[in-house]
């Protein structure tokens, strides 16, 4: 446990350093767009010139850049991420409203193109070279380029419109009055298809890792003595080489939690799905800066903390990690 | 010439080479073959593809011819997808190479800030962008550069760990060689090979990157992107899906001779490697 929490506070010192960056840049992105968040608050609130004065003022909006960013930060520390022009609210309010769903269709999408890429990845890499192997890793090949959204209008030609299997749009029929089981069945057939458009598209990354890494193990003096000693193919396959081959793949989950994060962007605006990303671009149709850099932020935040939790789950599968105290 | 025929000799490579070079083709030949703007109307609106074949991809809902439009369209994928990925390598190279010989406080800062561009959704980086900048082709090939430069400065710094204390280094040193020329001129040209094996997939990732912003609308409104016809025929996904799915069959393709290209090349460098 001293080793987890150890390798905790290492990857925290780590992290703030990160988000401190990520800060950084978004308040040059904030500078560096037209219009300043007093001129936005009066677009949606409204306001006389006195006011915009005394607003400049008191946001500290009149000082020079330094001032202006240890004012940006402080209020961040505060948990306030601005007033937001498109909604009329605090911007954290309408993010932290519109996480749960994205939250749900990346871990549904990841959990798929986990569990199939990885199952796939062993069927192609128990028999490197085999027809079997050829067939898989072309046809990752191709699947991988596929564009998401685009995948995602041909499902919607195929299953909604050809044979009028699933309805679309939203995560869940509106005013449906469902509760409990029927309301999460409900969800669940609206995610069919964003989750496979998102899903899918992934699947092939884990799909390859897993027989490239198959490949180099096959060729290890423990698997020949495995081979020696009589173990079945079967055996050998799913207890040794594939055994040895997932751990990189655990820490592919973590890094690809932001390129998750920014295709269910895209994915979400195909399939109306009310969440961060349909939100984000939302936010650049509204012109709301402000908005689109807090969920930049708290995007950030989530990566951070998916990759701290698969470093933690990494160090619990290989003992070797965090053990020397050098960076894994 | 041997590592021609070494290359034409896996037939995914040569399906590839022949995919990028029809793309080519198409993307040089377009105003040649179409020499109208291609988002002017040439026929009548909705039209079937294989009905006329003065128009044999047929039309979109504004009467805009779709063979012109995927020609015109091919100009915008090839030119975003090689001016972001080069932009990306070159950038990480230069980060990397400084970060790994320069070391102690220096790399320090430059892999917290490769970290940071790491934590950042690179899609949503490039939206805030574009948003910010304005639509146009060169702060697309920008705003894809930000979120693709991570991945080659990393490798590049790794290589240049291992090549910095290498004899012929350390000779720079000695004849009394300025740092910076030896890190330019001797180390990164041995760093390069593993940073440019990467390139297919960076090109690729910048083709859909920039399919999907102008799928959303951020592209450059004055130029016809396959992402753009795809959004465009979402309108009449269900009476015209050929619309959206013309476009998208092509940027498959594209992504796809991109990827076999690419492996085929490295394939053909490694054996070639090994064989010397």
């Amino acid at each position: 446990m001293n080793r987890a929490l150890r390798l905790i506070r290492r990857r925290l010192i780590g992290s703030i350093a990160v988000l401190l960056i990520v800060i950084t840049g978004t308040f040059l992105l904030l500078e560096a767009a037209p219009g300043d968040a007093v001129d936005a608050y009066v677009v949606s609130v409204g306001g006389d010139a006195s006011m915009i004065e005394e607003l400049r003022r008191r946001w500290g909006l009149d000082q020079s850049a330094a001032t202006r960013f240890a004012v940006y930060i402080s209020s961040l520390a505060r948990l306030d991420l601005g007033h937001s022009v498109a909604f009329s609210r605090p911007n954290l309010d309408v993010i932290l409203e519109r996480l749960p769903d994205t939250l749900l269709l990346m871990g549904s999408a990841t959990a798929l193109s986990f569990c199939l890429g990885t199952f796939l990845g062993i069927v192609a890499g128990s028999r490197p070279g085999s027809f079997r192997d050829r067939f898989l890793s072309i046809g990752s090949l191709a699947l991988y380029a596929v564009p998401g959204f685009w995948l995602g209008l041909v499902l919607i030609v195929i299953f909604s419109v050809q044979l009028r299997w699933l309805q679309l749009g939203g995560i869940e029929t509106i005013a449906s009055g469902k509760t409990g089981a029927p309301r999460a069945l409900d969800i669940a057939r609206h995610l069919v298809l964003p989750v496979a458009s998102l899903g899918f598209i992934y699947l092939a990354l884990y799909l390859r890792m897993m027989r490239v890494g198959m490949a180099e193990v096959w060729r290890m003096d423990f698997v020949l003595a495995a081979r020696a000693r009589g173990i079945g193919r079967r055996r050998i396959v799913l207890r040794h080489v594939a055994r040895n081959a997932l751990l990189p793949l655990v820490t592919m989950l973590g890094l690809q939690s932001a390129a998750m994060l920014g295709g269910s962007v895209v994915i979400e605006s195909v399939f109306s799905v009310p969440g961060l990303g349909r939100l984000a671009q939302e936010a650049v149709a509204a012109r709301d800066t402000p908005l689109l850099l807090g969920i930049i932020l708290v995007s950030a935040v989530l990566v951070i903390a998916v990759n701290l939790a698969v470093d933690l789950l990494y160090a619990g599968l290989d003992p070797r990690v965090g053990s020397s105290g050098e960076a894994a | 010439m041997i590592a021609l025929r070494r290359f034409l000799r896996t037939p995914e490579a040569v399906a590839g080479a022949l995919i990028l070079a029809a793309l080519l083709a198409m993307a040089l030949s377009a105003p040649w073959f179409f020499p109208r703007d291609p988002q002017s109307i040439a026929g009548p609106a909705l039209l079937r593809p294989f009905q006329d074949w003065t128009l044999p991809l047929g039309t979109d809902r504004l009467g805009r011819d779709v063979m012109a439009g995927l020609f015109h369209g091919a100009r915008a994928s090839l030119a975003v997808g090689l001016a972001a990925a080069a932009g990306a390598i070159l950038i990480g190279a230069v980060v990397g190479t400084l970060a790994g010989f320069a070391g102690g406080l220096l790399d320090e800062i430059l892999m917290r800030i490769t970290d940071a561009f790491q934590t950042v959704p690179g899609f949503l980086l490039a939206l805030a962008f574009v948003s910010v900048a304005g639509p146009s082709l060169a702060t697309v090939i920008v705003a894809i550069t930000l979120g693709a430069w991570t991945g080659p400065a990393r490798i590049a710094r790794a290589e240049v760990l291992s090549i910095r204390e290498r004899d012929y280094v350390a000779g720079a040193r000695v004849i009394g060689m300025h740092p910076l020329e030896i890190a330019f001129r001797e180390i990164l040209p041995n760093a390069l090979p593993p940073v440019l094996a990467l390139s297919s997939v960076i090109v690729a990732a910048a083709i859909l990157t920039e399919a999907a912003l102008s799928f959303l609308g951020l592209g450059d409104p004055n130029r016809v992107t396959w992402g753009g016809m795809i959004a465009e025929g979402r309108a009449v996904l269900r009476s015209a899906p050929y619309l959206s799915i013309i476009p998208g069959v092509a940027l498959v393709l594209t992504v796809l001779g991109v990827y076999l290209a690419g492996e085929g090349l490295v394939e053909t460098s490694a054996t070639r490697r090994m064989n010397a």
